[in-house]
């Protein structure tokens, strides 16, 4: 993908150019991108000044931040403690069969990114599904097609 | 601008005149768990009727935070806990907004949205009487559930802003000794005196100093703080202005999971508010004292929980830890004196000012002052948040706050202390809940995450799971973490895949000695401890997983085979419907049959049935 350096830019300059707020910068190219750029942390690396490999570590690092082009919705399937034992790994094997791939990967036609998630906080509605910034809760393994539907076609 | 204890009485006055002119005040839960459920699409329905009813005027609807029973969310409270209305929208919407339009016209309480009691007869009006609440004691969560968190003026008529006043006529000297005097301990898990570590902070050379809120919430099954910022952010604030006053520093952070984007969104708006308002920045209350905030996202790392992970994370860089010969409070962000605590330890401060030290030392037990927050989640009826004073016993909490077992199974475990705790069986539920007592039974408080499970849970597989997430989350600096967690893991990923060894809970126990002894941060030294406690506690089912090869619970798949029973299935079609890989066979009325070749031993079909027909082995 294309990056705008200008919209960059931009995001530079709301966090002052201080190099504090680098994983700051790089949660708001990725909301702008659906994913990080590797064109984006080198850009905000050479306008901050810092070497590529210290960018580079910091996107590595964080789970939240994505170097692989994610689709046009992101599942996250928690798997905190009280949705795994109230079955959020069969949610997140239905969701894998529904969409027929495997958790990290994005659908052929681009719809859906498939991730789960260490705790969501929202632990009383578990088993808990967020895509994008919405929540399902108390999730069955019968519900999982219903909510793809929300979104359009399953794969 | 507030500068006067008189301007702040005028907003107050003013906010209840306002409010005083409706002669309905409907509070819609907002916290996270509600909206899920559906409580914007109720606020909206019933601002609607109301607006179609010309009511405007008269009725005020408004969101609140986190109202603590999120098992029964949308939570709708009228008035002053006159009336609680529970599950509001979730059979049908519109037949709910018309039952609460009925009550806002003449006072007629629907009777299928309130909260029913154990045998389901007894019908709960207000939420007083609720078990649920009835035994907790609210002091952090008090105005949680009853403010808008976006509105500042309703803090400030909730009595808000004035502890920051009346501690700035102190000397941050005093201020320190009174929270060293009022017992308060460190809430994120550690339990470490908070007055003595603000001392260490003031006393330390360097300028400037820095305070922070610790709101990286990371341990599974925990949601204390995430309600805490999303339904009373002014309390967090607040208590970190008097912090920065007392300690001598002039910046604050927060620092907030980026899975929280309603904490991150109404702590923002609230410190905007405490600009506006002067109540932080410059010369706050005309003192000369000046204090503000700011906030970092997390990036989904658990290990920026940890102190100086997370002061690595703010200074831009990855969240790795730091041995600490020297502490945080004389060298921590950028190398400058810095104090951190957790959101609750924060919201309790304004509380302390504003009653004193002898009014909260007088909650709790000799070492263990207040109250307490904990997330009870799990295979509890009453899944939410409780906050209960220091010393109330786990049996108190899980049978009369929680109500028992979903569906009446067998109690079997409580987890508390999230990766770092353990597992308590229930021979101990009589044990009370301080800082001390559960760390003698080799598990720990914690941030506050209780998860109860039930005789359908597998401790070898809870084993397991933590394992993982440990494994997950390590942040790989130190080798007895990084690898040492990975080999428990894979021993006990053996084990509950049938090649489990004699020997293996020996192995166990020895790794995890060499991990406590050899980590780095409070992470991989306390990473063993949900293995040890399930060893120390369910030895047997770890032997029965290696001699028997098989899962008592039913939930290591590799050991379990779920079949009909013919005698008792009534064909009734339910399994074979909610069956996920469609495995089960069968026609109405005739008995089932399970194609073990198929199945992916998901147990919906035992969940699901109402006859007992579903059998494991």
């Amino acid at each position: 993908m294309e990056v705008d350096t200008a919209v960059v830019n931009t995001i530079i300059d709301k966090y002052g150019k201080d190099k504090s707020y680098l994983l700051a910068m790089f949660q708001d190219v990725q909301r702008q991108y659906r994913y990080l750029p590797k064109d984006a942390i080198q850009h905000i690396c050479d306008k901050l000044n810092i070497p590529f490999s210290k960018g580079y570590e910091v996107a590595t690092f964080y789970s939240s931040l994505s170097l692989k082009p994610r689709g046009k919705h992101t599942v996250h399937v928690c798997l905190g403690t009280a949705c795994h034992l109230r079955g959020g790994p069969n949610i997140l094997n239905t969701f894998e069969r529904e969409l027929n791939i495997k958790r990290g990967d994005t659908t052929e036609n681009g719809l859906f990114t498939l991730e789960s998630v260490n705790c969501l906080g929202a632990c009383a509605l578990a088993p808990l599904v967020r895509i994008d910034e919405q929540d399902y809760g108390k999730t069955t393994p019968g519900s999982v097609k219903k909510i793809i539907n929300e979104y359009g076609e399953s794969t | 601008m507030i500068v006067s204890i008189e301007q702040l009485d005028g907003i107050a006055a003013a906010y209840r005149q306002k409010t005083g002119t409706y002669s309905k005040i409907v509070k819609i839960c907002c916290g996270t768990g509600c909206i899920s459920s559906g409580a914007l699409k109720v606020y909206e329905k019933l601002n609607e009727a109301i607006a179609a009813e010309k009511l405007i005027d008269r009725v005020l609807v408004k969101k609140t935070g986190c109202h603590g029973l999120c098992e029964r969310g949308p939570i709708i409270v009228f008035g002053e806990d006159e009336i609680l209305y529970q599950t509001v929208g979730k059979r049908n919407l519109d037949d709910d907004a018309k039952l609460l339009l009925k009550t806002i016209q003449d006072g007629t309480v629907a009777e299928n949205l309130l909260y029913k009691g154990e045998d389901k007869t007894k019908r709960y009006v207000s939420p007083r009487d609720i078990p649920f609440y009835s035994g907790q004691t609210r002091i952090v969560l008090a105005q949680n559930g009853i403010l808008d968190p976006e509105d500042i003026e309703e803090y400030i008529s909730a009595g808000g802003y004035r502890a920051i006043h009346k501690a700035l006529q102190m000397d941050p000297a005093e201020i320190i000794e009174w929270i060293q005097k009022s017992g308060l301990r460190g809430r994120g898990g550690g339990g470490f005196p908070t007055g003595t570590k603000w001392r260490s902070c003031r006393d330390a050379e360097g300028e400037p100093r820095y305070v922070i809120a610790n709101g990286d919430e990371g341990d599974p099954g925990a949601f204390m703080d995430r309600s805490l910022m999303e339904g009373n952010p002014h309390a967090v604030i607040e208590g970190m202005i008097i912090g920065g006053y007392a300690i001598g520093s002039d910046q604050g952070f927060i620092y907030v999971r980026d899975e929280y984007p309603l904490a991150v969104q109404r702590l923002s708006t609230a410190i905007n508010k405490a600009r506006e308002n002067g109540l932080l920045g410059t010369n706050i209350f005309g003192s000369g004292f000046s204090f503000d905030i700011k906030i970092f996202r997390g990036g989904g790392a658990f290990v920026c929980g940890e102190s100086t992970a997370l002061m690595s994370s703010i200074e831009g860089k990855t969240g790795e830890p730091r041995a600490k010969y020297i502490h945080t409070v004389e060298k921590g962000l950028w190398d400058k004196p810095s104090n951190l605590n957790n959101v609750e330890t924060w919201a309790c401060v304004p509380h302390i000012i504003n009653k004193g030290w002898e009014w909260f030392s007088s909650i709790g037990t000799p070492q263990s002052k207040g109250t307490k927050v904990f997330s009870l989640v799990g295979k509890v009826k009453n899944t939410g948040l409780v906050e209960v004073p220091m010393g109330i016993t786990l049996n108190e909490i899980i049978f009369e706050l929680g109500g028992g077992i979903q569906g009446n199974r067998k109690f079997k475990a409580v987890q508390t202390g999230g990766p770092s705790g353990g597992c308590i069986p229930g021979e101990h539920l009589g044990m009370p809940v301080d800082f001390d007592s559960l760390t003698k039974l080799g598990s720990m408080m914690g941030s506050g995450g209780m998860i109860v499970m039930d005789e359908r849970d597998c401790m070898v597989d809870v084993a397991r799971y933590f394992l993982k997430f440990l494994v997950d989350e390590s942040c790989g600096k130190c080798t007895p973490c990084r690898e040492g967690v990975r080999r428990m893991y894979e021993i006990v990923d053996n084990i509950c895949g049938g090649n489990g060894e004699e020997g293996d809970v020996e192995r166990l126990e020895e790794l995890a000695k060499a991990i406590q002894l050899g980590s780095l941060c409070a992470l991989g030294q306390s990473a063993p401890n949900p293995v040890l406690s399930t060893i120390k506690y369910f030895r047997d089912e770890y032997n029965v997983h290696i001699r028997q090869k098989k899962c008592p619970a039913g939930v290591c798949k590799a050991l379990t085979a779920f079949m009909i029973d013919p005698g008792k299935c009534t064909g009734c079609m339910r399994c074979a419907s909610e069956c996920p890989v469609i495995c089960i066979s069968g026609e109405k009325k005739k008995v089932h049959a399970i194609d073990q070749s198929k199945c992916i031993k998901c147990g919906t079909c035992y969940d699901v049935c109402k006859f007992d027909a579903v059998k494991y082995e």
